[in-house]
């Protein structure tokens, strides 16, 4: 069965998907993101779904479920990339994507999730170090 | 209306779907069809083709491209099933009602991005939409 990569990348998971989406692409890619972000900790979701020409209505779900997901894990999920066909596509279609976090590139995306964590970690001025 | 091309493909699996997006991205290109009709095209035909696989499990759709004048040309898709069919066609184009456990855009949101929409269907015998996308439209 296809794949899609996850790397990590310090507190941050990257996806960058490069293949059009299938439904059971989607699906596997989040569970193993959701497994992936236990394993490591993560605190931030990167996926950059610019070579994406298609999302439909279950694949935007999917994206809003990792946004959702994530967040009870405690990370965040920036959502980069998307084209402006496939943005207009998705409001006639009347999916909104809200409880998405988007950016219009990797760079943007990694900003605003460094952004979002440095907020969460507000209130504690210290980082906390010790071991589990 | 002339039909200048046909052709019918199969659908049994989700690979089936990779094929047809493939197949219908090609025809748009051919007629020159925008980035973003083709979109919607796309998007609309993904949705319909999941129904078919969720609902009926498998069927065919009929590729056409059909041409009106020099300057009109557009491509039809009909997605054809011999499924349990829809009882009610008015619930199932609302917005947010879904027989399975989905978001209830697919059919209505299908609606929206293309340029006709035809559907029909008999319980217990199968379904049949049809969508059409110009060129320019």
């Amino acid at each position: 069965m296809d794949r899609i990569p996850i790397l990590k990348m310090g507190d941050f998971l990257l996806v960058t998907v490069q293949v059009d989406l299938y439904d059971r692409l989607a699906v596997g890619l989040e569970s193993d993101l959701v497994n992936m972000i236990n394993k490591h900790n993560a605190r931030g979701v990167l996926i950059d779904i610019s070579a994406v020409s298609i999302v439909d209505s279950f694949m935007g779900r999917i994206l809003g479920n990792i946004a959702q997901m994530s967040k009870i894990l405690d990370a965040h999920t920036v959502v980069v990339g998307m084209q402006p066909a496939v943005a207009i596509t998705l409001i006639e279609l009347g999916l909104p994507m809200t409880g998405v976090h988007t950016a219009l590139n990797v760079e943007k995306g990694m900003e605003l999730l460094k952004e979002k964590i440095s907020a969460s970690n507000g209130v504690i001025s210290e980082e906390d170090d010790s071991p589990e | 209306m002339i039909v200048l091309n046909k052709e019918t493909i199969k659908i049994e699996t989700e690979q089936d779907a990779v094929f047809l997006r493939k197949r219908v991205t090609e025809y748009a290109a051919k007629i020159r069809m925008g980035l973003v009709n083709q979109t919607k095209l796309l998007t609309a035909a993904s949705e319909l083709v999941r129904n078919m696989l969720r609902y009926a499990g498998k069927g065919h759709v009929l590729c056409e491209v059909i041409s009106l004048s020099i300057l009109q040309t557009g491509i039809r898709l009909t997605f054809i099933d011999k499924g349990p069919g829809i009882k009610n066609i008015d619930d199932a184009m609302k917005d947010g009602f879904s027989t399975g456990k989905s978001l209830g855009v697919g059919l209505p949101g299908a609606k929206r991005l293309v340029n006709e929409f035809t559907i029909t269907s008999q319980v217990g015998k199968g379904t049949s939409v049809s969508i059409l996308k110009w060129k320019n439209g």
